[in-house]
């Protein structure tokens, strides 16, 4: 299934030839596959794979240099009490606290990613938006979590969507370092349908993006499990016409180890196995790691756990 | 004198049921409701048009939820409700009883048959469709087909019986995903607010039911002329008010209830579900 | 070795307690048998034995149906329709309370999975009687007439597929509109229903209102042929609904038969593909395909073969077959020997026949009765395997070009249960239903119950419907 894409047309009429997602039966199957039982040892594993996909996340306007140094300790040594915790897979920011998260993370192979754009809204000219990945990446970001143009998407402007995904993956590759890996945000909310969800997953892949994720964190809906799905589906797809493997994040939403490990089973049981693995998916979080960890120390101790016994960031 | 070996009771507040809060009312005025032979029974809020105000923005809040709900679950939620108040069933005996100065005999029967009231609507909620939706067979290539649908908010005035009455009037509305503003009977409006109680309780959601006491002529005009309530029952109005009320209710084109049964006890016909739903026809091609 | 192993998550077989033995449920109690014998109940998925059982002989069939003329004549049949409702609702109420119990009991009889007995078979039972509760004071206003009456006392035979929500199928309409009933559960899967008996105890429930008598085909035949029962229910299979329905022709007794079905499941190539691929995997593979309206035969547009059918592989090999109390567990146990044996039989003919076989991956358990989940390939409509009912876990996969030849070679069956439909264009949907001679029709959904919606079959899958407004006709006087 290879695709030409030289004119609005064929973008369109691609997207758009792709297969119908009915609601009623994605919501079905991704609440079945949240119904699995996933206990023991099965349940320890997922826990740690849970924890080294995180990508411990702050993106507040009140972010201060200590609150981002403070973030990085914890992501990693996320539980003082148990050195065998994995260590999570990412620090998430925004572009002018890159270095400090970078200084933090030396030598550790924790990655920095940083959020460009004009996240979260996206809504500036596209020099603006480009200055702003140059700057992270200049900056030493290793990874570039941008946000496509819902307006232009939701007006059909594909070409538009697609062109500036481009520019920004050109933009993630400063002379002299390794190339940023690109995330392409869709902000699933507000693209309101699972036909939308799917057209935009392709389209972010077909321009180059390395990950797909859902959003911003900034609005509800965020992540759920069927758009997920959806995405997984996608992702799945893609290779299989391009023999090339997109990775896939949700972001927010995601506060329990019990989501946390329904999100695997859904990664296992769609596109399969090939993609659990931290290189090629993540859970956008932030209070999740506490949840993840007091459930690892469960099983561990044998009896529940309270905050007290947990570090804050 | 008071027997100083009697226990001294807990009186209970009667106040307004708004949102799925109690609240006393924004004026901060009650009135007293008093027994049969005019002793105290307890002073209940009474209500002001600016509660009457919140209840209306309250029950239209709680509208899409209730209205979106399967007609299994309102049904299941309306059935529990009907568990709690089976629960209840000698305090509100005892209540009718202080109220209206009958045997208890009398008071069992209204408590039962308001109780039995409330599992027969319950029962309605998945079945209204399929008595009163159809398939039109219509002449052409179409499948057209019609559902009811609930109306909206629906302001009701109890009559003016402590109970039986008053659950007759609320559950039809609700049953099919309408939200209500209730004004319980002038007289006897305590056992509305125990109902409250129950409502508050169960699992119905915040909003459903709104149940305002006080004077029914002062809230009735607010009621009756509001804009964003789209049916109302004027049972309960005071006889020398229907006709002004059912005018004001013109203003926009509300569903208007007002038939009084001659035996409340009697079953109920469809009319008051019915009157609460609009019907939706919808056309649609048939063909390859 | 998967790298993410699900561990096994069993649900714990402690929240039932199974009696050794069990009588039959006649007048309210449970008794020994006049002239009967015992047989046992095994657990399809490990053979063991759960309990033993009582046949009921012709005495205490006769005694059954006395105790339900006798309740129906001087207690129900005269007690107010909202009274009725009452115990309905009570029952329902109980069944939700003791929901787990009941649903590892019927995982353990029939060897389903729990997942599904607990989250579809359970649910769906109570569902049924709350819903008829709700009809049993309201009768008059269901299009009947003024004052619908009841028909007497009711005989039904259920079968083994989802024992416990048959039962409820049954029962529910019937004591709604004022009967009562005597009923025949399967031989292999009696414990729900004896569990059910107990429910009715719990609910106070008039004696004789409900009598479950157990047993195999000779317990149904003499039930169904007792001169003192007025109106015959089956669910079953064609070959003996068409012995019932010759008996009842013979005896004017009003009957009602839900029989087989080899339904189409009919993706176009504008099917929101995840989804029909789900609705296909639905349609054939839960319950293992005991299901007489599963989707047996996969009508997949010739454009969209090729990537329906590598997808659904690729879903194939996803489902876990294993212990039916293991809450991940997809494909449980084939219910009896019998069975198992119809199942390897017919797919050796649809082999011989010519059709391509393919089984995902599976490891059979060593005890037990298993079947791996089968798809055949290259079928046509002259093949065995597409016209006979296998009621097992495999799916006869052909092809068609147009909706017109979809809608020919799905009519193409003396069955008419059931239908599915895949496509996203709404009209093609209405046009696809009003042309399929099917009873039920699911478009873009596949194998959905619910007590508001009717079923049942047209041609040779029966006649009479179960279900909302227009099963409560089975059950009247009207």
């Amino acid at each position: 299934m290879t695709v030409t894409l030289e004119t609005g047309r064929d973008l369109r009429g691609f997207l758009h030839g792709l297969p119908g997602v009915d609601r009623v039966g994605a919501e079905a199957r991704a609440a079945m596959l949240a119904s699995r039982s996933i206990k023991t040892t099965a349940k320890q594993w997922a826990l740690d794979l849970a924890i080294s996909m995180i990508d411990l996340t702050t993106l507040e306007g009140q972010d201060t240099p200590g609150k981002v140094r403070a973030l990085c300790a914890k992501g990693k040594q996320p539980d003082p009490a148990d050195p065998t915790a994995p260590t999570v897979a990412a620090i998430c920011v925004y572009p002018d606290l890159v270095r400090t998260a970078k200084r933090e993370l030396e030598n550790t192979g924790i990655k920095v990613a940083s959020v460009a754009t004009s996240f979260p809204s996206g809504r500036a000219g596209l020099d603006v938006k480009l200055a702003d990945v140059r700057y992270a990446v200049a900056e030493g970001a290793d990874e570039v979590d941008m946000v496509i143009d819902r307006g232009a998407f939701l007006a059909g402007n594909y070409d538009l969507v697609y062109s500036e995904i481009v520019a920004v993956k050109e933009a993630c590759d400063s002379a002299g370092q390794n190339q940023a890996h690109l995330k392409v945000i869709l902000e699933t909310g507000e693209l309101a349908t699972y036909d939308n969800v799917r057209r935009a997953s392709w389209l972010a892949m077909l321009a180059g993006a390395d990950f797909i994720k859902t959003s911003t964190g900034k609005i509800t809906p965020a992540a759920t499990l069927p758009v997920t799905l959806i995405m997984l589906e996608a992702v799945r797809d893609f290779r299989d016409a391009h023999g090339r493997q997109v990775g896939v994040k949700p972001a927010g939403g995601i506060r329990t180890a019990k989501d946390a490990i329904r999100y695997l089973v859904l990664v296992n049981e769609t596109a399969g196995e090939d993609w659990l693995d931290p290189d090629w998916f993540r859970l956008g979080a932030s209070s999740l790691l506490n949840d993840l960890l007091m459930q690892r120390t469960r099983m561990k101790a044998g009896r529940y756990a309270g905050p007290d016994y947990f570090t804050v960031d | 004198m008071p027997d100083t070996d009697a226990r001294v009771a807990v009186r209970k507040t009667y106040k307004l049921y708004i949102g799925g809060a109690f609240p006393r009312s924004e004026s901060g005025r009650s009135y007293v409701v008093t027994d049969s032979r005019g002793g105290f029974l307890a002073n209940a809020a009474r209500a002001s048009r600016k509660d009457a105000r919140d209840a209306v923005s309250a029950a239209r809040r709680a509208f899409p939820g209730w209205s979106s709900a399967t007609a299994y679950n309102r049904g299941q939620v309306l059935y529990r409700v009907a568990e709690l108040l089976e629960g209840r069933r000698a305090q509100f005996v005892s209540e009718i009883r202080a109220a209206e100065g009958i045997s208890a005999a009398k008071a069992e029967t209204f408590v039962d048959a308001a109780i039995d009231r409330w599992v027969w609507y319950a029962g309605w909620s998945d079945k209204i469709a399929q008595v009163r939706g159809s398939s039109n067979p219509v002449a052409g290539p179409y499948f057209n087909f019609s559902l009811p649908e609930p109306a909206g908010v629906v302001a009701v005035l109890a009559p003016q019986g402590p109970l039986l009455g008053f659950v007759s009037v609320v559950a039809p509305a609700i049953v099919t995903g309408n939200t209500v503003v209730a004004v319980a009977s002038e007289r006897y409006p305590l056992p509305a607010i125990t109902l409250s109680e129950v409502l508050a309780t169960s699992d119905v959601p915040a909003g459903v039911v709104n149940v305002l006491t006080g004077r029914v002529a002062e809230i009735a005009p607010w009621l009756a002329s509001h804009m964003d309530v789209n049916a109302i029952d004027l049972t309960g109005a005071p006889s020398s008010m229907a006709d002004d009320l059912a005018v004001a209710a013109t203003g926009n084109l509300k569903r208007v209830v007002a038939d009084v049964p001659s035996d409340w006890l009697a079953t109920p016909s469809l009319d008051r579900i019915l009157a609460y739903l609009e019907t939706k026809t919808v056309w649609h091609p048939a063909a390859r | 070795m998967a790298k993410f192993e699900y561990a096994p998550a069993p649900e714990s077989r402690s929240v039932v307690s199974i009696a050794e033995s069990y009588g039959l449920f006649i007048d309210g109690k449970f008794t020994g048998t006049v002239d009967g014998r015992t047989f046992k109940t095994i657990s399809p998925a490990t053979e063991e034995v759960l309990a033993e059982v009582t046949e009921a002989g012709p005495a205490d069939v006769d005694r059954a149906v006395q105790a339900a003329r006798k309740a129906y004549e001087q207690t129900w049949s005269r007690m107010p329709g909202r009274d009725r409702a009452k115990y309905l609702f009570r029952i329902a109420r109980v069944v939700q309370e003791r929901s787990r119990e009941l649903a590892v009991l019927e995982s353990l009889d029939n060897g389903k999975p729990i997942r599904e007995s607990r989250d579809v078979d359970i649910p769906l039972v109570a569902a049924h009687f709350f819903y008829h509760a709700g009809w049993a004071d309201k009768l008059e206003f269901a299009g009947y007439g003024p004052d619908p009456r009841p028909l007497g006392v009711a005989g039904q035979v259920i079968p083994w597929n989802f024992p416990m929500l048959m039962l409820a199928w049954k029962i529910a309409p019937a004591l709604a509109c004022g009967n009562t009933v005597v009923l025949k559960p399967a031989e292999t899967t009696p414990l729900t229903a004896l569990a059910f008996a107990e429910i009715c105890q719990q609910a106070d429930l008039p004696p004789g209102v409900v009598n479950i008598v157990t047993g195999a085909g000779d317990t149904g035949r003499t039930l169904v042929e007792h001169p003192g029962v007025d109106k015959v229910a089956f669910t079953g299979s064609t070959e003996v609904g068409k012995q019932i329905a010759r008996s009842c022709a013979i005896s004017h007794k009003k009957n009602t038969l839900e029989l087989g079905g080899k339904a189409a499941n009919i993706v176009f190539e504008d099917a929101p593909i995840d989804q029909a691929v789900e609705g296909i995997v639905n349609g054939i593979f839960f319950n293992q395909g005991h299901v007489c309206c599963a989707g047996s035969r996969l009508l997949v547009q010739e454009s969209v073969y090729d990537e329906v059918l590598a997808s659904l592989r690729r879903r194939l090999r996803t489902l876990r077959l294993g212990d039916p109390l293991d809450k991940n567990t997809d494909v449980g146990a084939i219910n009896s020997a019998a069975q198992l044996a119809r199942i390897r039989e017919l797919s050796d003919i649809g082999e011989a026949e010519g059709a391509q076989r393919w089984s995902p991956p599976c490891e059979l358990p060593v005890r037990g009765f298993w079947f791996p989940p089968t798809i055949f390939t290259g079928v046509s409509q002259a093949h065995r395997i597409a016209r006979e009912e296998i009621f097992g876990p495999v799916l006869s996969v052909l092809t068609f070009r147009t909706p017109g030849e979809a809608v020919e070679k799905a009519n193409n069956t003396p069955y008419g249960l059931s239908a599915g439909v895949w496509t996203e264009k709404g009209s093609l949907i209405l046009w696809m239903a009003s042309q399929l001679r099917a009873g039920v029709v699911w478009a873009n959904t596949f194998n959905r119950f619910d007590p508001a919606s009717p079923f049942g079959g047209y041609k040779e899958s029966g006649y009479g419907r179960e279900g909302g407004r227009h099963g409560l006709e089975a059950y009247l006087d009207a």
